[in-house]
């Protein structure tokens, strides 16, 4: 077991709900265009200027991932086009969901 | 296809390598304050006549938006009595930088309470540093504890939710701690408490008011009991050794992700070590803050990797590492060692084994009021007291404030995890 992910949160909010969306693998997803990243040599920060909550992405392929979900139109079709492994993808899907519980992923509906 | 199943670097390895940009920039915008509170940590008071102007002010906001900075941490001196403080404020909001400031409340009037109630990326902290009038004013002067209560009053009103009152723990008000939490909870703030160090004019002051040996056990019971949306900056890491570690990064983050930018455009390593020791360069005079800030000889230093010195074989040092760094320096204690208030009583021990003639770093710069009651130094007469380690059912919750190192969820519960 390896962490993909960190969550912090530089304010006291009560914790977003998020969308509460499963995120099906087979559906078009998009980091929300309130979020900020910021390459760093373990990964990337993300900051979300909403919330104020700041992630540690700690894999560079999650976040390569992360940015090039926008242009696919499905989580698995990045998951093709990045050349992720099969047996790979159930960590990423996870890391993925926890992004959109607190709301730095949204559903896209430029693919529908 | 496996992913890299080598041990990688954790998150505090690479924060301790110091990163390209800050996470916990700290930004003083003036040392002009209508207060004189003892235990000031910049020295405040006197406006200096080289304050950065609104331009150059603006120039650093382009710089942070350009490195990514994402939010700063405005105090001072009091930021608002500058007269182009909203200007700022508003400059940086619109620039992908949020401000979270730090202010006595002097000028939050129902106006000024609107505006950031209208905002949405500002964020205030409330000084307060009793629950009452009298331990308070004992520290900030008298009429502070009212100035500091119309300003929650006037926040409330616009609808301001989860404003902070920012508490400084000393042996005075650590027995207030139930007290505060119910004024927080009445003006529908978050109370954040942080540790007081012996920084700027509280070098006069921290042998005696810091917390005594067993108020420190006090405090942290205290967190670990109601530490459930009390913020607290990640201050106390160091007494993460009476029991579990303390969620956060634990580690002084000095020059690695934490800085501070004074207002004559000074960088420090820290907003608690403003001394000739810790300047790593200006941001006039040196090329720019990103300049400063990649590549001045201090930060490289700072983020070579630490020894651990005296501290190195102690069971706590994974938690604790050694404490803090600007606690030891102005308490003239050797920087590779325990802190002033290690939990296991080594500090205490080297406290009272200082020479009595010994010298103690100054900050080298002051502009407190010079009309400031003198301020002797007192000498301390420590209680030795033995410390259990008894662990905690929980460990309190804690945010990033001043040190960057904030709220991580606890690892296991936050983490999302590969096969
Ligand atoms: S531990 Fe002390 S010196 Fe280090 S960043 Fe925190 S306050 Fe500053
Ligand atoms: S000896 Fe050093 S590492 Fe150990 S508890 Fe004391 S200050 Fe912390």
């Amino acid at each position: 077991m390896r962490g993909l992910l960190t969550l912090a949160t530089t304010t006291h909010r009560a914790v977003d709900p998020g969308s509460g969306l499963v995120l099906d693998p087979g559906t078009a997803w998009t980091l929300n265009p309130r979020v900020a990243v910021r390459p760093e040599p373990f990964g990337a920060l993300l900051y979300h200027f909403g919330t104020r909550r700041l992630s540690f992405l700690k894999d560079t392929r999650l976040v390569d991932l992360v940015t090039a979900l926008a242009d696919f139109p499905s989580v698995d079709a990045t998951f093709a086009a990045l050349g992720i492994a099969e047996d790979a993808r159930p960590g990423y899907v996870s890391a993925l969901q926890r992004l959109a519980d607190t709301d730095m992923l949204l559903p896209s509906t430029d693919h529908a | 296809m496996t992913l890299a199943p080598e041990r990688r670097p954790s998150l505090i390895d690479h924060f301790e390598r110091g990163l390209d940009s800050p996470i916990c920039l700290t930004w003083e915008l003036t040392y002009a304050c209508n207060l004189s509170c003892s235990h000031c940590l910049s020295a405040s008071g006197r406006r200096d006549p080289n304050e950065l102007s609104t331009e150059q002010c603006k120039e650093i906001i382009d710089e942070l938006q350009r490195m990514q900075v994402f939010y700063v941490n405005i105090g001072g001196g009091e930021p608002t009595v500058r007269s182009d403080f909203w200007e700022i404020v508003e400059y940086a909001t619109s620039h992908d930088v949020g401000v979270k400031f730090s202010t006595n409340g002097v000028r939050i009037t129902p106006e000024a309470a609107q505006r950031i109630a209208d905002n949405g990326y500002i964020d205030v902290q409330i000084s307060l540093d009793g629950a009452t009038a009298e331990v308070n004013d004992a520290l900030r002067g008298k009429g502070s504890f009212d100035l500091a209560v119309r300003a929650m009053q006037n926040l409330k009103d616009a609808g301001v939710e989860g404003f902070k009152i920012s508490v400084v723990m000393t042996r005075h008000n650590i027995p207030q701690l139930d007290e505060f939490k119910a004024l927080a909870d009445e003006y529908g703030a978050t109370l954040r408490i942080t540790r007081l160090r012996p920084s700027g004019r509280a070098v006069d002051v921290w042998d005696d008011i810091h917390p005594r040996p067993e108020q420190q056990r006090e405090l942290y019971d205290w967190l670990v009991a109601h530490g459930e949306g009390v913020l607290t900056g990640d201050s106390f890491f160091h007494l993460s050794a009476y029991g579990q570690t303390l969620p956060g990064l634990n580690l002084c983050g000095a020059g690695r992700v934490v800085c501070l930018i004074d207002p004559v455009g000074d960088v420090y390593a820290c907003p608690f070590a403003i001394h000739d020791e810790f300047k790593a360069g200006n941001t006039v005079t040196d090329g720019g803050f990103a300049a400063v800030w990649r590549g001045a000889e201090l930060f490289t230093e700072l983020r070579e990797p630490q020894t651990g010195g005296a501290c190195a074989g102690c069971q706590f040092m994974d938690t604790c590492r050694g404490g803090c760094m600007a606690a030891k320096f102005f308490t003239g204690l050797p920087l590779d060692g325990p802190d002033p208030e290690c939990v296991r009583g080594l500090g205490e021990e080297l406290l009272q084994g200082r020479e009595a003639d010994l010298e103690f770093p100054r900050p080298s710069v002051d502009r407190s009021h010079r009309t400031s009651p003198p301020r002797p130094r007192a000498k301390s007469r420590p209680v030795p007291v033995s410390i259990g380690m008894g662990a905690p059912a929980r460990p309190p919750v804690s945010a990033c404030e001043i040190d960057p190192l904030a709220g991580f969820v606890p690892p296991g519960a936050a983490t999302a995890s590969s096969s």
